[in-house]
């Protein structure tokens, strides 16, 4: 139990806490604006992860390209989901929305089965991403480098949008009053396509990343890491972007550490995250950024 | 199919019932008992003359009745959106089953750590083991009411739903009680028809006479509006835990019936998926409505075993068609999206089969008969 360890500890740690960040960012906008969790979301990364694999194993679509487009399909996805799902249910109770929102899921999920089949598939990593680094006796894999750099880039991106763009406003906006914002004028609709958009996109991008540090794809890659990002968010403060990023990298570090301090906790790795959730909520319901929302 | 009445609460106190209930409730209470004794009889007929595999789907459908009633009563009745049902049902399932083993299986079973040592020892009839089941996961349910009913809405599904996985991870876990992922196995299967169709009985009554009582009324009031209710001097943590408590109690011990039905029980069993199909009943039937969990739980158990053979591998005219593990669900949840968005109070809405309601459809269809003539 050194230094040395506890830094390699902490890389992976933060690896992993980068990509519940890139999820939970999601899963905030979308409850910032229409206050629906979005069980589905989990399950875009899932449907993502197949659109790279489809795209560079059967249709050998060149894996920048590949990539950049399962971003597209993905956020365009999420934008049919809102359309088909929850548009419908805006005007009725939260609940509602909530159950067609884990039906959804469930459906993605088991379309995946019954299209795709059980079995998982190996994820086809490119080169460029393979490969450790030794940096002072610490090993870090060139794909934790490349996750550690995209979610950097993507959040800054996400700050910019939200923060200095003019449809960024209107989700800001939105999110506080949704009423008061389709009175001013403001395409109501548009802004919603936007956030699942902007937030199936991000948990497009988190799908790839996580496919390439874990590589089988199946079904149900994405349950476990949809809540836990829904933990993250709630660990930051439901509603807040910064926030979402935060309690995405406490919750991944939380894990690694508590397995590696105490490795014969391993098998309750699980419920580490579950148990800072019923804590979070029982303590500070508004997380650690988050602030009273209006429901 | 069991079909009750509405007879309403014993207090006589109650004068603004219609005259219509009041004056009919013996002949309503006759026509239920007549109504058991031909469920009676058709269970008898069942039991003797039908194979294996029919008494097997009439016993998972009186589980499921016996799961979505107690479901819809925290859910539906009382409005708290609870995602942990399964949850409960492992830990009915887990109680029930470590009870009426036998030290001997007991000893044969955990191989990898033993036993804790009270329940290595501990062996008992199947009933007594279902109603300890039952009250031990009660007792759990009152302890998880501390934390969980601090949230309302959305945040109430979410920890809820923490704390059906948590249950899994102990479940893997506790190798010392739960025989980690291996699981029990070799459970003697004590459940039979009568067991598990007097449990489902039993609980219909019992959460109907809830519904109907002050308590129930208090639960809706809860429902449509908490604070309003607060403001009438209903305490809603309590009533919200009473409803919780008495919905765990019955699924606790639906968990010890489902578990000496299969024989084997291990962490998998009860996923998330368990959960899922009984909101989907509960939607689909009419969220609210005892009838309408009692229909759906009926017709999406009877409807999965129908559905069946979408995942099995069959030759149709020549074509071999290779069965699709996941079929069902795929049905299912398109199923619940589809209620949702276009008949949202699902087949009952919050109404209730009653034998007026069937008299007054009889009635009906004969005046207009007469008119036409």
């Amino acid at each position: 139990m050194d230094a040395q360890f506890i830094t390699q500890q902490a890389v992976f740690g933060l690896t992993l806490g980068c990509l519940y960040a890139l999820i939970a960012i999601g899963y905030t906008m979308v409850y910032g604006v229409l206050r629906l969790i979005n069980f589905a979301h989990g399950d875009l990364l899932m449907v993502s992860a197949y659109f790279a694999f489809f795209g560079i194993v059967i249709f050998h679509v060149p894996w920048p390209a590949a990539f950049l487009g399962t971003v597209l399909l993905t956020a365009a996805l999420g934008i049919l989901i809102d359309r088909g799902a929850y548009k419908p249910l805006r005007n009725s109770p939260r609940i509602s929305a909530l159950i067609t929102a884990i039906g959804v899921s469930f459906l993605l999920e088991n379309l995946g089965l019954v299209v795709i089949g059980g079995r998982p598939k190996t994820f086809p990593t490119p080169e460029l991403f393979e490969g450790t680094l030794l940096l002072g006796g610490i090993r870090i894999s060139n794909i934790s480098m490349w996750i550690l750099g995209v979610t950097a880039v993507l959040l800054l991106l996400c700050a910019l949008v939200i923060n200095k763009t003019r449809i960024g406003m209107a989700m800001r906006a939105v999110s506080r009053d949704l009423d008061t914002v389709r009175l001013m004028g403001v395409d109501v609709n548009r802004v919603i396509s936007f956030t699942f958009a902007l937030g199936s996109a991000l948990a497009a991008a988190g799908g790839i990343l996580w496919c390439m540090k874990y590589p089988a794809v199946e079904p149900f890659m994405g349950v476990i890491p949809g809540l836990k990002a829904f933990v993250a968010a709630v660990l930051g403060g439901i509603g807040s972007v910064p926030g979402a990023a935060i309690g995405g990298l406490l919750l991944g570090l939380s894990e690694v550490m508590i397995v590696a301090l105490w490795p014969e906790w391993s098998g309750y790795r699980d419920a580490v995250a579950f148990t800072i959730l019923i804590v979070i909520l029982l303590t500070k319901p508004t997380g650690l950024l988050g602030e009273e929302l209006p429901s | 199919m069991t079909v009750f009445t509405t007879s309403p609460t014993q207090s006589s106190a109650n004068t603004d019932e219609p005259v219509m209930f009041r004056t009919h409730r013996t002949r309503d209470r006759i026509l239920s008992l007549c109504a058991l004794g031909v469920l009676a009889g058709f269970l008898w007929y069942a039991d003797t003359y039908l194979g294996d595999y029919t008494v097997r789907i009439l016993n998972n459908i009186a589980i499921f009745i016996m799961l979505a009633v107690s479901y819809n009563l925290i859910n539906g009745v009382a409005g708290q959106f609870s995602l942990g049902p399964n949850a409960f049902l492992a830990v009915g399932a887990y109680t029930a089953a470590l009870l009426t083993l036998s030290p001997d299986e007991k000893l044969q079973t955990f191989i990898i750590d033993p036993l804790i040592w009270p329940l290595s020892e501990i062996s008992m009839s199947f009933p007594a083991a279902l109603i300890i089941a039952g009250l031990v996961t009660a007792f759990i349910a009152l302890l998880m009411a501390i934390p969980v009913f601090r949230v309302r809405g959305d945040y109430l599904a979410i920890v809820t739903l923490g704390f059906g996985e948590m249950t899994q991870v102990l479940a893997n876990n506790l190798t010392t009680v739960t025989n980690g992922p291996l699981g029990l196995k070799s459970l003697t299967p004590y459940t039979n028809l009568w067991w598990t169709w007097g449990a489902c009985v039993l609980t219909v009554v019992c959460v109907l006479r809830l519904i109907r009582s002050s308590y129930g009324r208090a639960m809706k009031a809860v429902r449509e509006d908490e604070t309003a209710a607060e403001a009438m001097g209903i305490n809603a943590f309590r009533i919200k835990t009473l409803a919780f408590v008495v919905s765990a109690f019955f699924q606790g011990a639906a968990g010890g019936l489902l578990a000496h039905l299969i024989t084997t029980i291990s962490p998998s069993l009860f996923s998330f998926m368990f959960t899922f199909n009984l909101l989907a009943m509960i939607v689909i039937g009419g969220l609210g409505s005892v009838s309408g969990a009692i229909i759906g739980a009926a017709l999406l158990t009877w409807g999965g075993e129908l559905l069946r053979f979408t995942e099995e591998p069959i030759s149709l005219f020549g074509y071999y068609y290779e069965g699709i593990p996941g079929m069902r669900m795929v049905i299912f949840s398109l199923l619940l999206i589809g209620v949702m968005l276009f008949a949202r109070s699902g087949i009952m809405g919050r109404n209730e089969i009653t034998w007026e309601g069937i008299f007054g459809f009889f009635r009906n269809i004969f005046r207009r008969r007469r008119t036409i003539a």
